[in-house]
């Protein structure tokens, strides 16, 4: 292995940010072996031997690894939209240390040997780490418990119908507690499958002007009180999926209030932009949950802040131009986000929205506290997953640039405010921004 | 503007000319791209072009060398002979053309179709499609001018400009004007294209249906809402009556067509509500006996419908004519009402 092969490296003169300790200030790193050998406090560190290669951070930011749990490829079924290789090189440029693949993939992730087909392909590129979900039903049509407790044992790390509501209240409880009985998570997106059928926006006068197929936000909470009241009842972990209603959120507070094992998750997207970025048909905002009432984004931001939403996903939806380039109505759900998650998370610190400890939490820590991985912390042992950023240098996004195979970005255009700068997976400089 | 006398022979030609102008914008997708001065214009030329298409001789030369292509993904006979009638009184060549039945099964896209016709130099493309955006995405793709025939339940603006037309030749003028858009508005954009043009020329737009059939936010439109029909065309000037698709009455918006018309149909008792002078628009295609009664509907004191379609022509002929005006010189754009 060419791991072994390397020299340590210590990244001194930095400004370390790691949720974990709660530590935000100057401090410094050495890396060997893969993994975290020492952590200080402190810029530099003394008495360092030859042999240590040094890598001066000139006040830079060093935060662990990005974790992020919810991202699709095309592959295997539909590799021209993306495969893990592309995937995995999009998320290196955005300091994604480790991607979890969601499992509607054609064939489905509803068996171990799907399963086990990504993460070997994924071993190969040698890149950032790939996990994998599995799904909950068979197909992912909500009928029959696919294999569980196989796909646990061969490495999937939740069980998700990704974008498909599990309708039948019976299957999704038999899914909560069989998986529950594997320490596995289940994630679920709240979403009411009979009051959303056919809508592409959220209902409202925007929509309404627009001529757009639209549901009530309220489609949401309706399934999340559901999920709420059968996670109580299994007492599984459920992780809910990208919140993105104030109805919601109230709900969300009740039951955790009540003690419910309950993690919700938000995608960059509805952090970022509300329903009038739909604008003139803008089918790179056309996303599944559709974009919100700015007074829900509001809501959804303060829920970060609080703790109350504890994990933030680039819900990473390749789409291609030909899946985009069509009538809103008819046009492909989802954004393309891995390589924009980071500068958008810092854009939104830098409008003072909220702490830039807790986003980083939020995209580090508390996926892997939630999903049991040892990344996500600059804590010695830990692995070396680290990236280094700017927190302050202003960008363009520019979608025709990015690594991603399908450029479906509602960044394109933008301006953020926070670079990667390089992405070090397992003490290895993966990514580098001068490249 | 000076009408001629009725005894001398109309030199409708000159009037033309001197109501011409060119529009300000390359496409003509929604009624929110005009403002109001450009509005009574184009109606002021349109008035014109109704003149002609009396006339013996119909035919002008505005549009002589010009290509209009009608892309139809859903068939209309109506608005699309209307676009081809006007299109040929001002001596344009038309194209017909319905990919329902020809590319687009064959997987070609929307934006595929309308590169390949862009590569035959059309020079106005006139666009049906049942999404909303449909021609507004068209119009991003291509180098002609695109006239939005209707895109889903978003907008149809040649439909509103007749509607003015109409109630303007018969009541003189639009400002002031209570009018009663009444049915299906969810699934309409000739309500939204209405909503925006009427209110621009001054008049008071109801909104009239059941719950289920009416847009949220609709009350933010500047219209009243109204579920009650009978309240909602008390003391109006004019019921403008919308389709009712057929498959969204069983059970699934309302509950039947007795039921639908008992409450929201339209018929003499209704009417009676409305000011002595009421006037009865319609866009057609209708379902006598659905949304409207028979005996409404052909009541020549009362209904305006054969109007509208005449009208149609006429209007048309005064978008094409000031859309070909504004390829021919841009700058004329900006000269200003």
């Amino acid at each position: 292995m060419s791991m072994a092969d390397l020299r340590p490296t210590a990244y001194l003169n930095a400004r370390l940010v790691d949720p974990d300790s709660g530590y935000d200030g100057p401090g410094a790193l050495i890396v060997a072996e893969g993994v975290i050998a020492d952590v200080a406090h402190r810029p530099c560190l003394e008495g360092l031997s030859a042999d240590v290669a040094i890598v001066d951070c000139e006040g830079r930011a060093l935060i662990p690894g990005l974790i992020d749990i919810r991202v699709k490829t095309g592959e295997p079924g539909a590799e021209p939209k993306e495969t893990l290789k592309s995937a995995s090189r999009a998320a290196a440029a955005g300091g994604v240390a480790s991607i979890v693949i969601q499992p509607d993939t054609d064939p489905a992730v509803d068996e171990p040997a799907v399963l086990d087909f990504i993460l070997r392909r994924a071993r190969d590129i040698e890149l950032v780490h790939v996990h994998a979900a599995g799904a909950a039903t068979r197909g992912l049509k909500g009928v029959n418990m696919a294999e569980l407790g196989l796909m646990a044992e061969a490495g999937a790390l939740y069980f998700t119908d990704v974008d498909h509501a599990v309708a039948d209240s019976k299957v999704f409880r038999r899914v909560l507690s069989y998986a529950r009985a594997f320490g596995r998570p289940v994630a679920h997106r709240p979403a009411d499958p009979y009051l959303t059928v056919g809508a592409v926006a959220t209902e409202g006068e925007l929509a309404g002007r627009l001529g757009l197929p639209s549901a009530p936000a309220i489609a949401e909470r309706i399934m999340l009180e559901r999920d709420l009241a059968l996670a109580q009842l299994t007492g599984a972990r459920l992780i809910v999926d990208q919140i993105t209603t104030a109805d919601a959120l109230e709900s969300l507070a009740r039951a955790r209030a009540l003690g419910a094992d309950v993690v919700a998750t938000a995608s960059i997207n509805h952090l970022s932009f509300n329903e009038v970025d739909i604008g003139d048909y803008r089918t790179f905002c056309r996303l599944d949950p559709p974009l919100r009432a700015e007074a829900d984004r509001q809501a959804l931001i303060e829920a970060v802040a609080s703790g109350l939403v504890k994990v933030i996903t680039s819900a990473h939806t390749p789409a291609p131009a030909e899946d985009k380039r069509l009538p809103f109505s008819e046009a492909a759900a989802g954004a393309v986000g891995l390589e924009t998650l980071l500068p958008a998370l810092l854009t939104l610190h830098h409008e003072g929205r909220c702490p830039l400890i807790d986003l980083i939490r939020a995209v580090t820590l508390a996926p892997a506290e939630l999903l049991g991985l040892p990344g996500g912390r600059l804590k010695r042992g830990a692995p070396a997953d680290v990236t280094l950023c700017d927190l302050d240098a202003p960008l363009v996004i520019d979608a025709a640039k990015l690594l991603s195979k399908s450029k479906n970005s509602p960044f394109d255009g933008r301006r953020l405010q926070g670079r990667v700068l390089a992405t070090v997976v397992d003490g290895r400089a993966i990514y580098r921004a001068d490249d | 503007m000076p009408t001629p006398e009725k005894n001398d022979p109309p030199d409708i030609e000159g009037l033309v000319r001197e109501r011409m102008f060119a529009l300000s914008g390359r496409h003509f997708i929604s009624v929110a791209s005009l403002n109001r001065p450009e509005a009574e214009r184009l109606l002021d030329l349109a008035d014109a072009f109704v003149s002609l298409s009396r006339a013996r001789e119909k035919k002008l030369t505005l549009l002589r060398g010009r290509t209009l292509v009608n892309l139809f993904f859903e068939s209309s006979t109506r608005t699309q002979s209307s676009f081809e009638i006007a299109a040929k009184r001002l001596g344009a060549d038309t194209v017909n053309m319905s990919p329902r039945t020809s590319s687009v099964t064959k997987g070609e896209t929307l934006i595929d179709t309308a590169v390949t016709l862009n590569a035959m130099k059309p020079d106005l493309l006139v666009v049906r499609h049942s999404a909303s955006g449909a021609a507004s995405l068209l119009s991003q793709k291509v180098g002609c001018s695109v006239i939005n025939a209707g895109d889903g339940w978003h907008e149809h603006p040649t439909q509103a400009l007749l509607d003015a037309l109409t109630l303007r030749r018969a009541f003189g003028s639009v400002e002031g004007l209570v009018v009663a858009i009444c049915g299906d508005v969810l699934h309409s954009r000739v309500a939204r294209s209405n909503v925006g043009l009427l209110q621009m020329l001054g008049a008071r737009v109801r909104l009239v249906g059941p719950p289920t059939l009416m847009p949220a936010g609709a009350d933010q439109w500047g219209a009243e809402v109204f579920h009650d029909m009978r309240a909602g065309i008390t003391g109006v000037d004019v019921v403008m009556m919308l389709r009712l698709q057929l498959e969204r009455m069983d059970g699934a918006f309302v509950p039947s067509t007795r039921e639908y018309f008992r409450f929201f149909g339209l018929d003499a008792e209704k009417l009676s509500l409305a000011k002595p002078h009421v006037r009865v628009m319609h866009p057609g295609p209708m379902n006598r006996g659905v949304e409207i009664e028979s005996g409404v509907a052909d009541d020549l004191d009362v209904s305006l419908i054969q109007q509208q379609v005449e009208m149609g022509v006429a209007a048309r002929m005064a978008v094409l004519a000031t859309l070909a005006a504004q390829l021919d010189e841009p700058s004329l754009s900006n000269s200003g009402a």
